[in-house]
């Protein structure tokens, strides 16, 4: 079943070159980024399937084998990321149709956003499949190139000057991530992840850690970690709603993702995991106290986006199994929860014409369907039970007493009350933007009236968020899986090599 | 190869020129910055590999050989540095279209909340008083 692992990423990009080709003809380019984009996500239930029955899939591209040429890998984590990221680009797709249809296409012009997202999709996966830290790189530059120009759509003065911090940053993020990698290849003389974990444990231990200190920056960056993390509220609410809520369920989790595989596989034995554990409390508080002083929906949600990343690193920072596993869990959790957000923010401003809190009011009787779309994932991301944000709360926490030391009960503290106050925020919209009386600025009646395209697919989502909780005991088994794969390095190794490194 | 301290101090004049252009507010100076780190770390991959001849068999003895990967690697890296290049400068053109400079300027949301901060106010209309204020 090899060959299924380099699919994900080759179908998306032959999608965008197709989709180039059809510039003008919006009909078969919607055809061919739902057919694409469906068949990657059925793909990546397969490698699911295929990496947790079974040893990872492992593909030497092109021929070339291990060591010399370039290796994708499936594994559990990886798989896993694969399903629940494509299945929310899919989603996405859908809706951002049903808005540009609904809009006359002003929002999101035809020939350009489909290309660009396949684009994006390949980046994402590529990077999720990435063995090798180069090719990782390439995956981070692939998805970080189509969302320079997704984020700057239309060219609109507010976009481009978003756009402009949002691009320097990320630039800057590459330029780190690059020199990290000048440097472990001068060092070890490989970038094969795999052949990396002996060669890197045989350096001296002031080398791994400078090592370990760039890909952390240049990874942390990109996943938002508190000191930084402020370009991340400034520049994803300008963009077009569902631009948005594919950037804020994908992009940070791919530096997350990359974090964990870094950790666990070249860094083992939690040199970093007190720095981690410190950066996760203040992420965790200082997004949330952001998010609690935003006037506007979208910001708001930027905020808790950054806020909840700090859960992610206070799993991976306890460096113990359950730890690993409940942040898996959590990464799941939060990209399904985070996206439906956005898109439900999306349809706010669809029907109350604005995401600025005091212009609007009374949505709940204006529209009940939104009311519900807004409030199960709001309460989802705060962590009422029995939803799975939760579960994962739930797991962290007890990951955290288990470990038993200062550190990991200040994060639990720290969790909680971060919990509460995104209580505290999702209430505070859910107050003004739905139960106020409503002030005059907001369209009544059925004039605007929410296409279905949009309204379906934030409900598939919701749905989706809700189905966590259900499937809750199989997911956590297989992010325990990968968790005991992940700390038990050769498992790794040993599906690439067969044997030991060469 | 052993490290050669030209290399060095070039790499390091790039890297600092390249931090402080990045610094600067104008889109411009930031992308000529950038321009300038991108040939710093490219000249840093080059310091990772080994010197010689060029890698080709038949050409020379197989020991000399230059290593071909960091070359590789710089290759890759100038083509997604050419890339973003190209949609910077596109990015500070349309700037300077729309706003008549390339300048970045603050967050409109951020100043305006930081203004409601100073006032010692909430966001949003939360707060009664206030609310009745406005209306």
């Amino acid at each position: 079943m090899n060959f299924l692992v380099p699919l994900p990423v080759v179908m998306p990009l032959f999608g965008a070159a197709l989709t180039l080709m059809m510039a003008g003809k919006p009909r078969a380019q919607r055809t061919v980024s739902l057919t694409v984009l469906t068949a990657t996500l059925l793909v990546s239930c397969a490698l699911l399937y295929f990496s947790t029955t079974d040893a990872p899939l492992v593909v030497a591209v092109g021929g070339w084998s291990a060591p010399l040429g370039i290796v994708l890998i499936a594994d559990q984590l990886a798989a896993l990321m694969l399903v629940v990221s494509s299945a929310v680009t899919l989603c996405v797709l859908v809706y951002s149709i049903g808005q540009g249809m609904a809009d006359g296409h002003e929002e999101t012009p035809l020939s350009v956003y489909h290309p660009t997202y396949l684009v994006l999709t390949a980046g994402v996966t590529n990077a999720f499949l990435a063995g090798d830290l180069f090719n990782l790189y390439v995956g981070f530059e692939i998805l970080l190139v189509a969302s320079y120009v997704l984020l700057t759509i239309g060219g609109t003065e507010n976009r481009i000057r978003a756009g402009s911090t949002y691009v320097v940053v990320s630039l800057l993020s590459s330029v780190i991530f690059l020199t990290a990698i000048g440097l472990i290849y001068g060092a070890t003389g490989t970038l094969n992840l795999a052949q990396l974990v002996e060669r890197l444990d045989a350096l001296p231990d002031g080398l791994r850690l400078i090592l370990q200190g760039m890909l952390l920056l240049a990874f942390g960056i990109k996943a938002a970690v508190f000191p930084l993390s402020s370009w991340l509220p400034d520049s994803y609410p300008t963009a077009p709603a569902p631009v948005t809520a594919v950037f804020a369920g994908l992009l940070t989790k791919v530096g997350v993702y990359a974090i964990i595989r870094t950790e666990t596989l070249l860094f083992p034995g939690g040199r970093a995991a007190a720095v981690l554990l410190i950066l996760g409390l203040l992420t965790m508080v200082i997004g949330i106290l952001g998010a609690v002083a935003q006037s506007d929906i979208k910001r708001l949600l930027s905020f808790t986006l950054v806020s909840h990343i700090g859960y992610l690193l206070f799993g991976v920072g306890l460096t113990t199994q359950l730890g690993l596993s409940s942040a898996i869990f959590y990464v799941v959790h939060h990209i399904t929860i985070q996206t439906t957000l956005f898109l439900a923010a999306g349809l706010i401003e669809k029907r109350g014409g604005s995401t600025a809190l005091d212009k609007l009011g009374g949505l709940a009787k204006l529209s009940p369907v939104l009311a519900i779309l807004f409030l199960i994932p709001a309460l989802n991301l705060a962590g009422i039970p029995p939803f799975s944000g939760f579960i994962g709360k739930l797991g962290l926490v007890q990951a955290g007493v288990a470990d038993g030391g200062v550190l990991p009960w200040l994060l639990v503290a720290g969790g909680i009350l971060t919990s509460l106050l995104t209580l505290y925020a999702v209430a505070r919209v859910w107050n003004l933007a739905f139960w106020r009386t409503p002030p005059k600025s907001v369209p009544s009646g059925s004039s605007s009236l929410l296409p279905p395209l949009m309204v379906a697919p934030t409900m598939a989502l919701v749905l989706l968020g809700v189905g966590l909780t259900v499937v809750a005991g199989p997911l956590f088994e297989v992010g325990d899986q990968a968790a005991s794969s992940l700390m038990e390095r050769s498992y790794y190794v040993q599906a690439v090599f067969g044997g030991g490194a060469p | 190869m052993t490290p050669n301290l030209v290399y060095v101090v070039v790499i390091g004049v790039l890297f600092a020129a390249g931090v402080s252009m990045v610094l600067e507010r104008s889109l411009t100076r930031v992308l000529m910055g950038m321009i300038l780190l991108g040939n710093g770390v490219n000249l840093l991959i080059l310091l990772g590999g080994k010197a010689g001849t060029p890698p080709i068999v038949g050409l020379g003895p197989d020991e000399e050989m230059a290593d071909p990967l960091p070359q590789i690697m710089i290759l890759t890296a100038i083509v997604i540095t050419l890339g973003m290049t190209a949609f910077l400068l596109a990015l500070a053109y349309r700037s300077w279209a729309m706003s008549g400079h390339d300048e970045v300027q603050d967050d409109v949301e951020d100043q305006r909340i930081m203004q409601l901060a100073e006032r010692d106010e909430g966001s949003g209309t939360d707060d009664k008083d206030h609310h009745e204020a406005v209306r």
